[in-house]
């Protein structure tokens, strides 16, 4: 007997039988969650497509790809953290006086506490990495990414940190904690099962993958904008993907730390975070809001530049007050690390610095207006088509008009004392993120999906999207705002029925439910829109009157990207090179294309398997990962080859072939040489 | 060929070399960009570092604790691998293989003997029973120097890797590049114990 334990400790750690899902409504979950690899495997097989997928996507380097890639897990993403919805909204409408619901209150909290991570992690983020990566180097004009193989290596880790968040739907537990996983709470003492280290690690793996692609397109936008395009050039997407991304560069690092001692507080028996033995707990607070707080600006900045590209092309303007759109990202990244006590007003910091924070606070808030203005003013006298990304941006400005207010509110130290923790708080942040954030990254799929793919989605099933999401949302988070105030807290798994808040949960949770047809109406309009492409072919590269330089490429966008680089002169320069028709009699040259990689893929699988090790405590795994990583590190960096020329003669004769095809206007980007 | 197809040529051919010089640029930047992230990790260990420093929790502090003269032979150690890969530069550049390999098993000796002298410190601090467990105020110390630790183990690797690369395949551009980036890395480092150094050891002896 003593010889068998020994032998299962050493070969699966602290992983048994008991890991498996303890009841039915657990069991469901793991079942949905792993028909879907399932599934897909299935339908490859079957359709023998293992191969295809192999070269034609998993091995990729081509960030247009990764791009894609990025987005599609995103959104099952999303779809996994709408099922955590369900299981949330239908728990507060029920879970009244005598009646406990369908979830333990241990079982809710795993629930809400992975919906926020998953919607911020994989989700938001995934998103705008996967834009980041699509629109930044065609924005910019380059061909590809600064480092390929790292880029596809960030991707990768993000896959890995999104599989072991769901492996805890199958194996062990979640987090029962909050997405931030405050101590003690999250320390062993009082969270001994593995949810928290799925937690840690999941992040820690996605967060260096988005740390790593940080630092890459930061060199991508630093050193490979094609020549004439200096900073004030640039479109206001790649402003705020740098603005956005320095944050990235200064707080990730910040993240990794924090997680990590965590991690050491519950392995290795430190003493950051416990409550005795001479730990602070508020350090860790401390830590995580300074990351924190630049990370909701990390996912707002892009969504801001979305905004502003949509804005200016369908008021066909340029987008008024460049310069000061710049500044206003400067003084948000600047600004954004001096405000993180905001989120802990409560905690005892003392009048003066409160009142200190709650300034700084109040203050982030006018650059923000600043951008809110400088787009209306875009908008008033140009020639609008009401078109459903900029019915997003309408939206947008509704939602996140009402959170800010909110916001302002919160930053109010003694406010705050009544409010904080509250779901007043909840619909503040949500207002912030589903409109600023979804809202935008919604309206970049629609715009710029055309590019991507060749034909544009269909408009009506948008709008029908739209307003499902708009009415929706509104329906379910106006009635948090009210029930924060009489003093519902956030994470509620129960309450009693004489405070009179039921209706009101429900009302909330009926606003759920209309997201949700939202959501199934999006999923239709990307069937339909596939099938009916014939209909909505985008056969000139330029389908909405374009300003930037990614709509001067054909649509789809061919795999070299740009036949011949641009040239620009100008902000908004494909929009001034329309006007010009000027013929391009550049001669064509090399291209250097990466090679395919799925070294990028062993090195996540490495990670994860580090990870999983880590989590379960299965020692021989960890390490074997971690060897992973170290060796095919080391075997990429013998290989010099990992570029191959695509010949002048070729990229002309692909080239004319394209245009052709596509009858792209011819591009009239030229230069003399 | 005419005129203007050899023009046409050289102007492929220098955008060629542009392209190159670009690339390793924007190598160097990257790497740059990332021991700037690097440092932000460094000042989080030393930020939790001082708030833990009197966290003692009935044990030691780091008076009782820390021998200047050994952190100083540490230092100087780590002060002269700094050097001699600064060496291994210079004699890359000249492409010079067999000194760069020399100055690279200089740096790596010292660097191993750097590590060694750590581990020891810590073995002689577990053996005493005032191990990371033992107050908040030696985990922030751990931690922070350990982290430290596991970079210059890293290092060594990749001196061990690079002195392969030179031995096999001499010192081509990509090479050489890596060997800048490698010394990038060990002065970095080299910096970062500086810190660690004073704020850890001399700040700790003189009870600061
Ligand atoms: C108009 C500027 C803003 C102001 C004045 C503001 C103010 C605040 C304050 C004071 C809190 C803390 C409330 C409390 O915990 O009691 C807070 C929380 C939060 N805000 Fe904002 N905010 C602003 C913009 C944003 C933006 C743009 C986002 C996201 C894109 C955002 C996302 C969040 C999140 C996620 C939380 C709380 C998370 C948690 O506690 O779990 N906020 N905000
Ligand atoms: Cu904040």
């Amino acid at each position: 007997m003593g010889l068998i334990s020994i032998f299962a400790n050493f070969w699966l750690g602290k992983l048994n039988l008991q890991a498996l899902p303890p009841n039915a409504i657990q069991w469901f979950g793991a079942i949905l969650m792993l028909s879907v690899p399932i599934g897909l495997a299935l339908l490859l097989t079957v359709k023998k497509k293992w191969k295809w997928l192999y070269k034609e996507w998993l091995t990729t380097q081509d960030p247009k790809k990764i791009g894609v890639m990025y987005i599609l897990v995103a959104l099952a993403m999303l779809l996994r953290g709408g099922a955590d919805v369900m299981f949330m909204k239908t728990q507060q409408s029920i879970s009244v006086g005598h009646n406990m619901g369908i979830l333990s209150a241990s079982h809710f909290q795993q629930i809400v506490s992975a919906h926020g991570t998953i919607m911020i992690f994989f989700v938001a983020m995934g998103l705008m990495f996967g834009l980041i990566n699509l629109i930044v180097p065609l924005q910019i004009g380059a061909r590809d990414v600064a480092f390929p193989f790292l880029n596809a290596t960030s991707f990768w880790l993000f896959f890995a940190g999104m599989i072991l968040v769901n492996a805890s739907l199958v194996l062990g537990d979640f987090a029962a904690t909050g997405w931030l996983a405050y101590p003690p709470l999250s320390e062993l003492r009082y969270s001994p099962t593995v949810g928290v280290d799925y937690w840690i690690w999941s992040l820690e793996i996605a967060g260096a993958g988005s740390l790593l692609a940080a630092i890459n397109f930061l060199v991508t936008i630093f050193k490979m904008r094609v020549k004439g395009m200096n900073f004030m050039k640039m479109p206001m997407f790649v402003w705020s993907v740098l603005g956005s991304l320095m944050l990235v560069a200064f707080a990730f690092p910040i993240l990794t730390v924090t997680l990590g001692l965590l991690a050491l507080d519950r392995d290795l028996g430190t003493h950051f975070f416990t409550a005795g033995g001479g730990g602070n707990m508020m350090m860790y607070v401390n830590l995580i809001w300074a990351w924190g707080h630049p990370e909701v600006y990390i996912l707002v900045l892009p969504g801001f530049g979305v905004f502003s590209e949509v804005v200016s092309t369908f008021a066909r303007k340029r987008l008024f007050g460049y310069t000061s759109m710049v500044w206003a990202i400067g003084a948000i990244v600047l600004l954004s690390f001096l405000v993180w006590l905001h989120h802990f007003f409560t905690m005892g910091a003392g009048s003066d610095v409160n009142a200190f924070f709650g300034i700084m606070t109040m203050i982030i808030a006018i650059p923000t207006g600043v951008k809110i203005f400088n787009w209306l003013f875009t908008m008033y006298r140009g020639k609008i088509r009401l078109e459903s990304p900029i019915l997003w941006f309408i939206g947008f400005v509704v939602i996140f008009t009402i959170g800010g207010m909110a916001g302002v509110l919160l930053a109010v130290p003694p406010i705050d004392f009544q409010l904080h923790n509250s779901l007043f708080l909840v619909a503040h942040f949500h207002m912030m993120i589903v409109g600023g954030v979804l809202f935008a990254d919604f309206a970049a799929i629609t715009y710029w999906f055309p590019k991507i793919f060749g034909f544009k989605l269909n408009e009506k099933l948008g709008r029908f999207t739209f307003w499902c999401w708009l009415i929706g949302f509104l329906t379910s988070f106006i009635p948090l705002y009210i029930l924060g105030f009489m003093g519902a807290t956030r994470r509620l798994n129960h309450y009693s029925a004489s405070l009179g808040w039921q209706q009101l949960f429900i009302v909330s949770a009926i606003g759920a439910a209309i997201i949700g047809l939202g959501v199934g109406a999006q999923i239709l309009q990307f069937v339909v829109s596939i099938i009916q492409r014939k209909n909505n072919l985008d056969t000139t590269g330029d389908p909405w009157d374009g300003r930037s330089l990614e709509w001067s490429t054909p649509s789809p966008v061919p795999f070299y990207t740009f036949a011949r680089l641009p040239h620009v002169t100008e902000r908004d320069a494909f929009w001034v090179a329309k006007r010009q028709k000027v013929e391009d009699k550049r001669p064509y040259e090399d291209i250097a294309i990466p090679k395919n990689s799925p070294l990028s893929m062993v090195i996540a699988l490495g990670a994860f398997l580090l990870g999983f090790g880590i989590v379960w405590h299965i020692w021989w795994l960890a390490v074997s990962g971690l060897l992973t990583i170290i060796a095919t590190i080391i075997i990429r960096s013998m290989d010099e080859e990992t570029e191959y020329v695509l010949k002048a003669s070729d990229v002309e004769r692909l080239d004319k072939q394209y245009r052709m095809q596509t009858k792209t206007r011819e591009t009239k980007l030229a230069v003399e040489v | 060929m005419s005129e203007a197809v050899t023009q046409t040529l050289n102007i492929i051919k220098s955008n060629k070399l542009i392209a190159k010089y670009d690339k390793d640029a924007r190598d160097i930047f990257g790497f740059w960009v990332y021991l700037m992230t690097d440092c932000v990790l460094f000042a989080s260990l030393f930020a939790v570092f001082a708030v833990l420093r009197h966290n003692t929790y009935g044990g030691p502090g780091a008076s009782l604790l820390f021998s200047m003269p050994y952190a100083l032979v540490e230092t100087i150690i780590l002060l002269t691998s700094s050097f001699t890969c600064g060496l291994a530069v210079l004699s890359a550049q000249l492409k010079h293989n067999k000194r760069v390999l020399f100055w690279f098993i200089v740096t790596f000796a010292l660097g191993a003997s750097f590590l060694g002298l750590e581990l020891n410190e810590f073995h002689n601090f577990i053996a005493m029973g005032d191990s990371w467990r033992r107050s908040g105020f030696l985990s922030s110390y751990f931690v922070l120097v350990a982290t430290h630790g596991l970079h210059i183990t890293l290092g060594l690797l990749w001196i061990a890797v690079m002195s392969v690369f030179v031995l096999k395949r001499g010192i081509s551009d990509l090479v050489m590049k890596r060997i800048r980036m490698l010394s990038m890395f060990w002065h970095f480092l080299d910096v970062v114990w500086i810190f660690i150094f004073t704020i850890v050891y001399l700040f700790g002896a003189i009870r600061v």
